[in-house]
């Protein structure tokens, strides 16, 4: 009697959170179907897809294939896929936990009103993160369309990669969402995005990681991105063994670590 | 919480920042249907002790109870009970007028159709239907502040803070506003209202207390302060620039009390003209003689030798 | 450089002391990863299969060079320029100096062609570190990748005066710079694409730089012949300055 009870109370109170957390996401919707932000939008989807034309087509031209762990070989347009996938994914959730999250805190004062309603800071930056993973989400779709149209994945592999995608999101919203509290000014976030090119460029997205010399490998395979490429990756190309519940795990860790940091630090930063 | 307990109860309230004391052991209680005035100049203590009653900044030290329930630990059901207009408009640029007030009622966990008819009722009660579906960036000063104020009715709170709600506006603008405010308590709505200016104060607030330093300095009805610190009126007096030192020795005795200020000399007198005459008598010619009735200016200039607005 | 120029140019270094560290990452650490990441480790898979006549190290080299001086020159003018009317509104104190527009276009203009001379030095010497540069006429790279900015810059100028929101500026760098970057040379030969993105990779002033900046460090010859590739970027700063003057004029004068 007494556990329906407090189960009950307890669900309750995760249904409004949720439900304020969605207010937010909400906000952003609403302000994204006004004309100048769509164009912005767009953009977003558009990047991925021409690295994949430059670097994947065009330099795949001169680079062949690959050969993947299990044996199978790749054209190197399907190797870069799926890298980009989860760079996207990254770079959506970062850039709307950190940039977006101070620009609106600190210049658009937007928050000034939100803390005042029932919505709890937390909710706040649940609701920023939930609508990065919607508009990565949507990215990823377009892009796995494309990526089956042009034969670089089938659709059911495209079908069970599209979660993959929301949880490198998820884990790299968290992180974003930690750095998003530590923020002094804009000059910090030349720091995030000298680290987010780094992460790019050598987290096993152009060249397999075996290329690497001892300790810059074991640097790189410590990073997020890495696992979410090589998630990915297993999943678009379907050869993955069960070291693929390894990168699983450590992306769902990564999640659950900012997550919980960024609950206790965005309520000191915006009651005071 | 029983009937006649006070709306907000606030016992020794203190606000902290580091060494800095905000608000320094301030006792308040708020009824139902008041309107409730912090007067005050910049940094009183006024938007501390606001935002404190917002439950968006813990107390330091005292105890608060607001609609019965205690701040830190119900804050967000508090909060569901509020409605809260800033200083600083803080509107969301990047929506319509209307989007500024659903988007807002949806932290509140309203259905959406609810929200629509009461966002429309509420553009028509701050007169702003017409502009709708603008955006919210070109609207004048008191446009904003009045979908400001929309925006913190959204709830149908039982209790509106409003943090200086006139500082910034012209004074068409801001009679625009008082009308809209008068006709809310009309409705019964208690408000809170933090102000510099007398002139709000003495309009809107059915009771309000006086702060300095974080203090409370003086508390109770406009004209019951007026009567209790000052005279019923004042005569001001200017000497071009004569040095006041000297005029004021041939003053003494002349109304109940003198006050020198840099640029003029207010002499307290329940009957201005007989003291203006007097003035005449003692053979001083003022460049200009003002008579007029004492207000909450004079109240604070007598409780704490300063003026409001510096 | 006029006086009042030089004047407005000074305002500029001045608050660039207060700023540069961070601008050492993105203008200088950012290619220099680009560069080992697709030269170093791509290339050893291209190297192995021996399709270019180079190290593929070095045949992307100037070409991140050329497109360093493109970025940093859009870096430069955008966010900064829109800060300057509309965030810190500094254009508008300068306004009523005695400085003209065309002095407070020209001066900041001015401090952006030093920033993107420096970080193309600094990519320079990079590349002298990893022997990229095949001969002596590797010098004249450095001139080249700030004609790239200043083909492009004043353009960028333009842009951040007369747009109305920041958000546009993602359009910019996603649509006009990231492609650019991309298909203009730098990574893969232009002959591989197919014609129609072929014709606007020469449209692009950025093909023209890399072609010069090529040949300068591998001492080889550019498709077009020197003087066609110099006169386009000159065409392009030119008529860029052009169409900036016109706009600063009309958003500076009431």
């Amino acid at each position: 009697m007494l556990t329906t009870l407090v189960l009950s109370r307890v669900a309750a109170s995760a249904a409004a959170r949720g439900q304020r957390s969605t207010a937010v996401a909400w906000r952003n919707v609403t302000a994204a179907r006004h004309s100048a932000y769509w164009w912005v939008l767009v953009s977003g989807f558009v990047e991925p897809l021409l690295y994949l034309l430059s670097i994947g087509v065009g330099v795949g031209a001169l680079v062949g294939g690959f050969t993947l762990a299990d044996g199978t070989r790749v054209s190197y347009a399907a190797y870069v896929a799926p890298a980009m996938i989860a760079a996207s994914a990254m770079n959506g959730a970062v850039a709307e936990t950190t940039m977006n999250f101070f620009g609106k805190m600190k210049y658009m004062r937007l928050y000034d009103s939100v803390i005042a309603t029932p919505v709890a800071p937390f909710e706040i930056a649940l609701g920023e993160l939930l609508w990065a993973l919607l508009r990565g989400a949507m990215y990823s779709v377009a892009f796995l369309v494309i990526m089956t149209a042009a034969g670089l994945t089938t659709p059911l592999r495209a079908l069970a990669t599209l979660p993959a995608t929301v949880l490198v999101g998820l884990a790299f919203g968290g992180i974003g969402m930690v750095l998003g509290t530590l923020m002094r000014s804009w000059q910090d976030f030349d720091y995030i995005a000298v680290g987010q090119v780094a992460m790019f460029l050598f987290s096993g997205t152009f060249a397999p990681a075996e290329g690497y010399s001892l300790v810059p490998r074991i640097i790189l395979e410590l990073t997020p991105l890495y696992h979410g490429v090589a998630l990915i990756r297993g999943l678009t190309t379907w050869s993955f063994d069960w070291s693929i519940l390894g990168h699983v795990g450590y992306l769902v860790g990564v999640a659950w670590l900012g997550l919980s940091i960024a609950a206790r630090r965005t309520g000191r930063m915006l009651c005071p | 919480m029983s009937e006649g307990e006070p709306l907000i109860e606030a016992r020794r309230l203190v606000k902290r920042f580091g060494d800095f004391v905000a608000v320094d052991g301030i006792d308040v209680a708020v009824r139902a249907g008041e309107v409730f005035g912090f007067l005050g100049p910049n940094g009183a203590g006024k938007s501390s002790a606001m935002r404190m009653i917002g439950c968006i900044s813990p107390p330091s030290g005292g105890s608060l109870r607001i609609l019965g329930l205690d701040p830190v630990a119900d804050g967000p059901a508090i909060r569901a009970r509020l409605g809260v207009c800033p200083q600083r408009d803080s509107l969301d640029d990047d929506l319509t007028v209307i989007e500024n007030l659903t988007v807002y009622a949806r932290y509140f966990g309203l259905p959406r159709k609810i929200v629509r008819q009461r966002a429309a009722e509420l553009l028509e009660f701050v007169r702003l239907s017409e502009r709708a579906l603008d955006r919210v960036e070109p609207l004048s000063g008191g446009m904003k502040r009045r979908l400001t104020i929309a925006r913190a009715l959204v709830n149908e709170p039982d209790i509106v803070l409003l943090d200086e709600p006139t500082t910034g506006l012209d004074p068409q603008a801001r009679h625009l506003v008082w009308e809209r405010l008068f006709r809310l308590k009309q409705r019964g709505v208690t408000q809170v209202i933090t102000t510099h200016y007398m002139d709000e104060a003495e309009q809107l607030c059915d009771r309000l207390v006086v702060m300095d330093h974080g203090r409370i300095v003086a508390e109770g009805a406009p004209r019951d302060l007026i009567e209790r610190f000052s005279t019923r009126e004042v005569v001001e007096l200017r000497f071009g620039d004569s040095p006041l030192e000297s005029v004021i020795a041939k003053l003494d005795g002349v109304g109940q009390r003198l006050e020198r200020l840099p640029d003029r000399i207010l002499v307290y007198a329940e009957d201005g003209d007989t003291a203006a005459a007097e003035v005449q008598r003692r053979r001083l010619v003022p460049t200009s003689v003002l008579v007029r009735r004492s207000s909450l200016e004079d109240v604070f200039l007598h409780l704490t030798g300063r003026t409001l607005v510096d | 450089m006029t006086r009042p120029t030089a004047m407005a140019l000074e305002y500029f270094l001045v608050s660039y002391r207060r700023t540069w560290r961070g601008t050492i990452f993105s203008a200088f650490v950012t290619p220099v990863l680009f560069l080992l990441a697709m030269g170093k480790t791509v290339g050893t898979y291209i190297d192995a299969r021996g399709g270019l006549e180079v190290a593929y190290l070095d045949y992307i080299a100037p070409g991140v060079l050329a497109s360093t001086g493109l970025q940093i020159g859009i870096f430069e003018g955008s966010f900064a320029v829109y800060s300057a009317f509309h965030w810190s509104r500094c254009y508008h104190a300068m306004r009523v100096s005695p400085l003209s527009p065309s002095n407070i276009l020209g001066g900041h203009l001015s401090y952006a062609m030093l920033r993107v001379a420096l970080s193309a030095t600094g990519f320079v010497l990079v590349m002298t570190a990893f022997g990229s540069i095949h001969s002596a006429t590797g010098v004249l790279a450095l001139p080249v990748a700030v004609g790239v900015g200043a083909s492009v810059t004043p353009l960028v100028f333009a842009y951040s005066a007369v747009i109305s929101t920041e958000g546009l500026f993602a359009v910019l760098f996603r649509f006009v710079m990231v492609p650019m970057s991309l298909f203009a040379g730098v990574f893969f030969p232009v002959d591989a694409m197919p014609a129609p993105a072929r014709v606007l990779a020469y449209l692009s002033p950025l093909w023209h730089g890399v072609e010069l900046c090529r040949a300068a460090t591998l001492a080889t010859s550019t498709a077009w012949g020197v003087p066609v590739h110099a006169g386009y970027l000159l065409l392009w700063s030119v008529a860029g300055f052009l169409i900036a003057r016109r706009v600063f004029v009309r958003k500076l004068t009431d």
